[in-house]
């Protein structure tokens, strides 16, 4: 997984509630072998005609927004399906950071694994981002993951919280594989144990 | 030492590493894979420039997209579904793992390949990009299915990061009635339990009925422990386990053969161990059991009535109520009354050789009613092969059926087998969700001897008249 480090890029303002998992990826693209690929698909329903031009009108469709590295969005981010797709789908076009008031449980952690960082802060301070976005591409945002916070256009600092252990994993680009890894010492040791003890395995 | 279960036992011999908190890093013996749910863990590996720890350990094959029809040399005509077969086709010759593809006699159900093929071994773990990797609990293995992400983590590590779940027993005293298979005692566990009763345990079957079954029943029975909630079914292992296992291509042989059943028959629930639940249903007490609804838990004896959605309890009310109407039942039918438009027999909880034989017994030298849409899909190319040494194949196909090419076909309707809307199927399967064999499609989960005995009648057959 990359290392999250220091991020500023354009933020893209989606002010909607309770967007679901079928929203961010819908289920026809499920049938996919591919982890990537799905980030032309992201927000597909939203973000195109039945067919297949755009929808001028969706933030990620505007020249200003459709590099956006950050998300910030209403209550209730995520919910829906546990499908993974939901999280590749938005690393895959360049999302790296979502913020909101509050995410669906299986999708945030989720992000975690796909090397997105879900952020949750208050609505006023959530107010206070989604304003700035929506001055467009000279909004440049930068979120420090290793100071735990954002400074807005204007300068304005906003702390946030973040689980410590999760953090180190972000930090480090450790994915679950990549915390296995590292006790590869572990499971060698069990696998010449293993080689004795139980040798038709 | 405290008494250990047979459950403990396996757990602690496969911890490589357990962290503060009880987290455990569990090492995987068997990784089984197919087509549906390995791609994105495959293309993980590829894009991290990752191997596949033990490619020795790791035995795919394609299963739930394979068509099943004669002529399936010529391709697979849904892109979908051939571009996720050829993926897999792919995948295992780059990483290099054991591969039986679609043109393989021994292509079949993951399932049902593993044992046969002798992989799947008592106490060992076993895990599958699938919820019915339960199955290989029959054998005395940890078995349990995996998501996507996991697959890639036991792809890249031979590792699973895992909590210990709780002990559950479930025991079967005395002995099953004629016309009562393992598929009863498994879909009465869950008619007792529900679909939830086993959250958060693994299952220990135990008992003289239990005992009393061959491995091919205690497949099944273990089959539907996930459709119980269970995290895994475990059974211990006894001669008819060593028995089963000996000889079997990927058995251990000679010395090692020694050594493993030495172990093996260390694997046994010791005196006095704590089991966290236990459920006790008498083997006389087991009938010849149907679904009527849209989950495993909606199970009735074959001599009952649908029943009246006021009869239940809570949001049990407002489900059977939405069952029976998808169904197409109404409340106080009687189940025998039930006709049906289309036999499936086949799948991984009964496409084996005994599951095969006990169709050809009901329907031996009868035919299926006028206008029934029949079809039997042999869980491997191996049972295909036997059934048509020992004749079955022709039984079937003079009694009318369709006799398929090995793979999971109807049971969840990923291929062209499918129900069309409204048409009413007795199934050999395990899931009766709403859709699950097609769109507005209803199932009914039974014995292979029901789904046959339906077959010849047309209707929901209690299966002790016909014998
Ligand atoms: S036969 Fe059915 S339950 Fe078994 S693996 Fe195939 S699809 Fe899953």
């Amino acid at each position: 997984m990359e290392k999250f480090e220091k991020l500023t890029g354009v933020a893209a303002p989606m002010p909607l509630v309770n967007i679901d998992t079928d929203m961010i990826i819908p289920k026809v693209f499920l049938k996919s072998i591919q982890r990537t690929g799905f980030g032309k698909n992201l927000f597909d329903e939203m973000r195109y005609n039945r067919d297949g031009t755009e929808i001028p009108d969706f933030v990620l469709n505007k020249p200003q927004y459709r590099s956006a590295q950050i998300l910030v969005a209403g209550d209730n981010f995520g919910c829906g399906s546990s499908r993974e797709h939901a999280p590749w789908a938005i690393a895959d076009f360049g999302i790296k950071c979502v913020v909101s008031t509050s995410f669906a449980d299986i999708f945030f952690n989720n992000c975690f694994k796909n090397g997105i960082l879900p952020i949750v802060l208050p609505q006023e301070q959530v107010d206070l981002l989604m304003k700035d976005a929506e001055k467009g591409e000279n909004a440049r945002m930068t979120v420090d993951l290793e100071a735990q916070e954002i400074t807005t256009s204007d300068g304005d600092v906003v702390k946030f919280d973040v689980d410590a252990f999760k953090k180190h994993c972000l930090l480090e680009g450790l994915d679950d594989i990549g915390q296995t890894l590292q006790k590869e010492a572990a499971i060698e040791t069990y696998e010449t144990k293993m080689a004795q003890e139980r040798p038709w395995v | 030492m405290s008494p250990k279960t047979l459950y403990d036992k396996i757990w602690d011999a496969h911890v490589a590493h357990e962290a503060e908190d009880g987290t455990c890093l569990l090492y995987i013996d068997r990784h089984l894979v197919h087509e549906v749910t390995s791609p994105q863990a495959f293309e993980g590996l590829r894009m991290s420039g990752r191997k596949v720890h033990a490619p020795d350990k790791t035995i795919a094959v394609p299963d739930h997209n394979v068509p099943t029809t004669l002529d399936r040399a010529k391709g697979i005509e849904n892109a979908e579904s051939r571009i996720q077969v050829e993926a897999l086709d792919k995948n295992a010759k780059e990483f290099g793992v054991h591969y039986y593809p679609v043109s393989d006699v021994r292509q079949g159900i993951v399932h049902i390949v593993g044992p046969e093929q002798g992989w799947t071994l008592p106490g060992m773990t076993v895990v599958c990009g699938d919820s019915h990797t339960a199955t290989h609990g029959a054998f005395g293995a940890l078995a349990h299915g995996i998501g996507t992400s996991e697959v890639e983590h036991v792809l890249a590590t031979q590792t699973l990061i895992q909590k210990k779940s709780k002990n559950m027993k479930v025991e079967i005293p005395g002995k099953l009635t004629p016309g009562v298979p393992a598929k009863d005692i498994t879909l009465a566990v869950i008619g007792e339990t529900g679909t939830a009763g086993g959250t958060g345990y693994v299952i220990e079957y135990c008992g003289e009925a239990i005992r009393d079954l061959s491995m091919e029943g205690r497949m099944t029975v273990c089959n539907m422990a996930i459709e119980g909630g269970a995290r895994a079914g475990l059974i211990a292992p006894d001669e008819t386990t060593f028995a089963y296992v000996k000889g079997r291509p990927h058995a251990p042989k000679g010395a090692q053969w020694e050594a493993a059943l030495t172990w093996w028959k260390t694997l046994y629930t010791d005196e006095g161990a704590h089991f966290d639940k236990v459920v006790t249903l008498r083997g006389e007490d087991i009938q010849p059991v149907v679904t009527w609804g849209t989950s495993p838990e909606d199970v009735l004896p074959i001599t009952g009535t649908v029943p009246f959605p006021e009869d239940f309890k809570g949001g049990k009310v407002e489900a059977a109520k939405r069952s029976i109407e998808y169904m197409g039942l109404t409340p106080g039918q009687k189940l025998t009354d039930i006709e049906i438009d289309t036999v499936f027999i086949g799948s991984c909880t009964n496409g084996r050789i005994e599951d095969l034989r006990a169709v050809a017994d009901v329907v031996k030298g009868k035919k299926i009613k006028d206008g029934m849409r029949a079809m039997i899909v042999p869980g491997s190319g191996l049972v295909r092969a036997q059934a048509e040494e020992e004749g079955l194949a022709e039984i079937f196909k003079e009694a009318g059926f369709e006799w398929r090419l090995a793979g999971c076909s109807m049971c969840l309707a990923m291929n062209p087998d499918q129900l069309s809307e409204g048409e009413r199927c007795a199934a050999t399967s395990n899931r009766n969700f709403e859709g699950r064999q097609g769109y507005k499609g209803r199932t009914h989960l039974v014995s292979p001897a029901m789904a046959a005995a339906a077959a010849l009648t047309g209707k929901l057959t209690d299966i002790r008249e016909l014998i």
